[in-house]
């Protein structure tokens, strides 16, 4: 028999079957209500619902249609994009300028406004109209501009957060895939090295780690450009550390998905035609696997900044003359009650951030499993069911 | 024991929950009226109907079986009526227990009706039993929900009920655990549970599918006496035509959510008059319908006699079979306080190139482990195997490359054999794609001629495993195992989990296929009408250990060891005139050996 390729799936297979009647056959009945693959989603009842989702989609289109429903996430997305762009584009980045116009934060200014914030809210929230003014959100004692501080500390704490977010990826992954795939000894010696690392409370090394990075070239007599190189890239140091401390976490929910991934007959079926342990971990388990390592990621991700901030308040994170949104909090307590503002602003990115990435995250879990399903609610319900009878002629096909 | 006796212990009881209707019902009463019942589904922001326009009455004592295919609507009809559709579910219409609107009831009142009224029989006793909680605990729970009772008073009548429900020692299994009691030790717990209140309507929802067949007949035999005993109507929901032909007294056969056809067994079974339910019925394998006794001459079966494990069957000596297991012995390795289960024991098995072999038995004999072993899935601790002349019984990983051309095996569950990230097209190729390193074009060429032999259209190599349906994950999974081309294929259950019209087209094309490739194949299957429909040998399993082996037509006609008797006794068979003598003999064997399961 030969088929041709722009064949219509819903005909395929209808020659084929000489010993039953075409009406009976749920792969091929023609394509009145299917649209994919000789109506093979074709069914009802239970399951019904998930069936006619799926229609014609891949699993990726799955995932993100899910996502795109969860208005949380999508919040999270736009929130996460504006920030890192604000702070982006104004402070600058890899040595580019941004358009703020006091571009180093750590000098001072004159006073304006009492130091209080300039920017003043529009009409119709009962302000004298929007303006930015010159310190938007107010300056310190000494005058330095709070707002390039609080742009330069987002700038620092996004960057943690993606550093250890592909540290803990990285680790997590590979440990978690080896040991779950392999088991007995490989698993043995894998998780008790991570239940080692799980033993490690996490302040205290971050803080002493912060330290030794103070302390250890000092020891070590290392010439001024290292040491130099040292001080200014400690966020980026700390974000190593902290993503070292990190890992078992992500390592231990990989490793549970493999193990029970690699008993499943997809795996089996790989095995028999010929695959190879690193072909069926790769291609046929890891992707399987992948709702799970992205979801614990950006949990992990939105952890990062409020440890790197909680850190950093307690004087061990990120060291002058780097700042960080923790490490501005942390400057500013004595202040709290005459320059509320220099705590307001960089606590208000630490939410915004820990908020948006956990949004994310939340949205990508309920996308990555299948069993979520969205129930609408009864009233829209109601209305559909009203529409249809109100209209008996299409009824029956009314659904579509 | 009488209706009486079973009702007793109810008698000094306080009912809780109101009843339905006045009074006593008796034999002949309509109890159910279902006019003009709908189900629909709120999928993607509009409604699809899931059932329409159901009419049926039931009356009390009998049995009204709904046929049907999966996604037929069968299971949310009768679900609407106690309102257990999921949250985007409605039901429209109206269906009249005893004159009560059930369509649309509230919370509080549908709790009333639950177990109370009607009471259900799930599929899967061990998930519809809550696996923390005893097995007595959980009919006391029923019982004193609707009834103001003692606890002692509800252990007594439990215990009645699981002495009803023929349960070895059931002050012993009282305090057990499901996970204690055998698969159909816990359908007859559920049965106990579900007539506990002494309900007027039991809707069985494909109460044996999920049991071996020979603890179905037990559980039918069961099922049997008791709609003698008590009053209850029951709405048997299943796809199995035989065990329709065993149970029911009418049949509604429902097609796309719509009944087809709606009249008594002996109609429906006879004179069937829709084309639906014609082909239905043509779809089912008849166990006896394609071998007969009379051109037995010379018996070749092998017997086991219970000590000895059963030899070799003598084979053509110049042939290479494609599959020889010498005193094969194959183990699972202790795991924890769990000792080394030896799931197969000294077997002898020969399948001989381009036949095929049947390979019976009840879960849990074994049959599963030798086809794995067979594909070196599982390694052999014992005795020498052998494919298609090559040694494999201690091969390490890197030297079966080059065997795993020689073998390929068909998965049961066609949804989990396939990986669901990749698209099937690429599924298909991997064999290719490893063995024979075919890229691109070579590969697609191949891939296109694979989906052209299992008859699906070419467009579907893009698609993924969730978009097909049950039936063409089948053939994707067939056309994977025969990429390579073969010399043995093993085919484990490969249409146990398809609806009986999509089983007989899977199983006609396999047959095709293996006329064309003539590959050698092992075919395990527990149905024995399908495995007669194939294979022109059949082995039988039990515990491990092969109790016959031989030609199809002895060993379906004229079996000998007691197990392979009791086996084919136990197949229910479509057809309810025949049934009923089957059914003689089989109460009789089943009477004879005294076995609860």
């Amino acid at each position: 028999m030969s088929f041709d390729n722009n064949l219509r799936p819903g005909q395929g297979s209808s020659d084929s079957f000489d010993d039953l009647p075409v009406t009976s056959d749920p792969e091929v009945l023609p394509g009145a209500q299917s649209t994919i693959g000789g109506g093979g989603a074709q069914g009802r009842g239970e399951g019904v619902g998930e069936l006619k989702e799926v229609e014609g989609l891949s699993q990726s289109q799955l995932v993100w249609r899910r996502f795109i429903r969860h208005k949380g996430a999508i919040f999270g997305i736009v929130m996460l994009a504006l920030i890192a762009a604000l702070s982006l584009s104004a402070m600058g980045v890899f040595g580019m300028p941004g358009w703020w116009k006091y571009q180093n934060y750590a000098s001072s200014h004159d006073i304006v406004n009492g130091a209080a914030p300039t920017m003043t809210l529009p009409k119709w929230l009962g302000g004298p109209g929007f303006a930015i003014g010159d310190h938007p959100f107010g300056q310190d004692n000494i005058g330095r501009d709070n707002f390039a501080l609080v742009m330069k500390g987002a700038q620092t704490s996004l960057l943690v957060m993606v550093v250890l977010g592909l540290i803990t990826l990285i680790l997590g992954t590979t440990v978690g895939a080896f040991a779950g795939y392999y088991r007995g000894k490989v698993d043995t010696v894998l998780m008790r090295t991570t239940d080692l690392v799980i033993t490690l409370p996490v302040l205290v090394l971050g803080a002493v780690l912060g330290k030794l990075l103070a302390t250890l070239p000092v020891k070590l007599d290392a010439s001024q450009e290292v040491k130099e190189a040292i001080v200014a890239n400690t966020p980026l140091l700390l974000a190593v550390v902290l993503g070292f401390i990190l890992w078992p976490g992500l390592a231990r929910l990989v490793r549970s998905e493999f193990l029970t991934l690699r008993e499943r007959e997809f795996v089996d079926s790989a095995r028999v035609a010929g695959a190879t342990d690193w072909r069926i971990i790769t291609k046929h388990v890891l992707p399987n696997a992948v709702g799970v390592i992205i979801v614990n990621t950006t949990l992990v991700m939105s952890q990062a900044v409020v440890l790197e901030a909680a850190l950093s308040f307690l004087g061990f994170g990120v060291v002058d003359p780097n700042v960080s949104l923790g490490k501005l909090i942390s400057d500013y307590q004595g202040a709290f009650a005459t320059r509320p503002w220099l705590f307001w602003w960089p606590g208000l990115f630490i939410i915004l951030i820990a908020l948006s990435v956990n949004f994310i995250g939340d949205g990508l879990r309920d996308a990555f499993d299948p069993r979520t399903k969205r129930i609408p609610s009864k009233r829209e319900m109601d209305k559909a069911l009203a529409r249809i009878t109100a209209t008996p002629a299409t009824e029956s096909e009314g659904a579509r | 024991m009488t209706p009486k006796s079973v009702e007793t212990s109810l008698e000094g009881a306080v009912r809780l929950s109101r009843r339905i209707g006045d009074g006593e019902i008796k034999r002949g009463d309509t109890i159910l009226e279902v006019r003009d019942l709908g189900v629909k589904f709120w999928v993607n922001g509009d409604w699809f109907d899931a059932a329409d326009h159901v009419d049926y009455d039931l009356k009390a004592g009998e049995v009204l079986a709904i046929v049907g295919e999966s996604g037929s609507g069968k299971t949310q009809s009768s679900m609407s009526l106690i309102g257990l559709l999921p949250s985007n579910g409605r039901a429209t219409g109206s269906a009249k227990l005893k004159g009560v609107e059930l369509i649309g009831l509230s919370g509080s009142q549908l709790r009333e009706v639950r177990g109370n009224e009607i009471a259900v029989i799930f599929q899967e006793p061990m998930t519809a039993l809550n696996p923390v909680y005893t097995v007595g605990f959980q009919i006391v729970e029923t019982l004193r929900t609707h009834f103001v009772m003692a606890p002692s008073q509800a252990k007594a009548r439990a215990l009645e009920l699981m002495r009803l429900v023929e349960i070895p020692d059931p002050e012993g299994s009282f305090d057990k655990y499901p996970h204690q009691l055998s698969g159909g030790q816990r359908q007859r717990i559920m049965i106990a549970q579900s007539l506990a209140c002494d309900p007027k309507l039991l809707i069985a929802d494909e109460p044996t599918t999920a049991l071996d067949v020979t603890v179905q007949a037990e559980i039918l035999k069961l099922m049997r006496e008791l709609r003698e005993r008590v009053d209850a109507a029951i709405i048997l929901i299943t796809h199995d035509m035989g065990v329709v032909a065993d149970m029911a007294d009418r049949i509604v056969v429902m097609k796309d959510g719509r009944v087809v056809e709606h009249g008594t067994a002996d109609q429906i079974f006879n004179s069937p008059q829709h084309p639906y339910t014609q082909s239905l019925l043509a779809a089912v394998p008849h166990l006896g319908s394609q071998t007969d006794e009379s051109h037995i001459t010379v018996r070749e079966s092998l017997v086991s006699d219970g000590e000895h494990p059963l030899p070799m069957i003598a084979g053509n000596p110049d042939v290479t079979p494609a599959l020889l297991m010498e005193n094969v012995c194959i183990d699972y390795p202790k795991q924890g306080r769990r000792p080394v289960f030896r799931a197969a024991h000294n077997v002898n098995l020969r399948v001989d190139p381009g036949e095929v072999v049947g390979l019976v038995g009840e879960s849990g004999s074994g049959k599963t482990t030798i086809g794995r072993a067979a594909v070196a899935l599982l390694p052999v601790a014992d005795g020498t195997l052998h494919i298609a002349g090559r040694d494999i019984t201690h091969a390490k990983n890197a030297d079966l490359y080059p065997f795993r051309r020689d073998v390929g095996i068909v998965f049961q569950d066609p949804g989990s054999s396939l990986n669901p990230r990749l698209p099937v097209g690429e599924s298909i190729g991997e064999p290719l794609y490893l063995h024979e390193k075919l890229r691109g074009p070579d590969l697609s060429k191949r891939v296109e001629a694979l989906l052209d032999s299992v008859e699906l259209p070419r467009a579907m190599r893009n698609r993924y495993p969730h978009e097909l349906s049950g039936g063409q994950r089948q053939r994707i999974g067939i056309a994977r195992s025969l990429a390579l081309e073969p010399k043995l294929l093993i085919a484990d259950e490969p249409t146990s989990a398809l609806d009986v019209s999509v089983q007989a087209r899977v199983l006609k094309l396999f047959a095709d296929l293996q006329e064309r490739y003539g590959f050698a194949c092992l075919f395990i299957s527990h149905d024995l009408a399908v495995v007669e429909m194939l294979s022109s040998r059949i082995a039988v399993m039990k515990d491990g250990r092969l109790v016959e082996f031989g030609p199809t037509a002895e060993i379906v006609n004229s079996p000998q060891h007691a197990y392979t008797q009791r086996l084919l006794a136990a197949v229910p068979v479509p057809d309810p005139a025949e049934q009923k003598k089957r059914r003689e003999v089989r109460d009789a064997i089943l009477e004879a050996e005294n076995i609860v399961s």
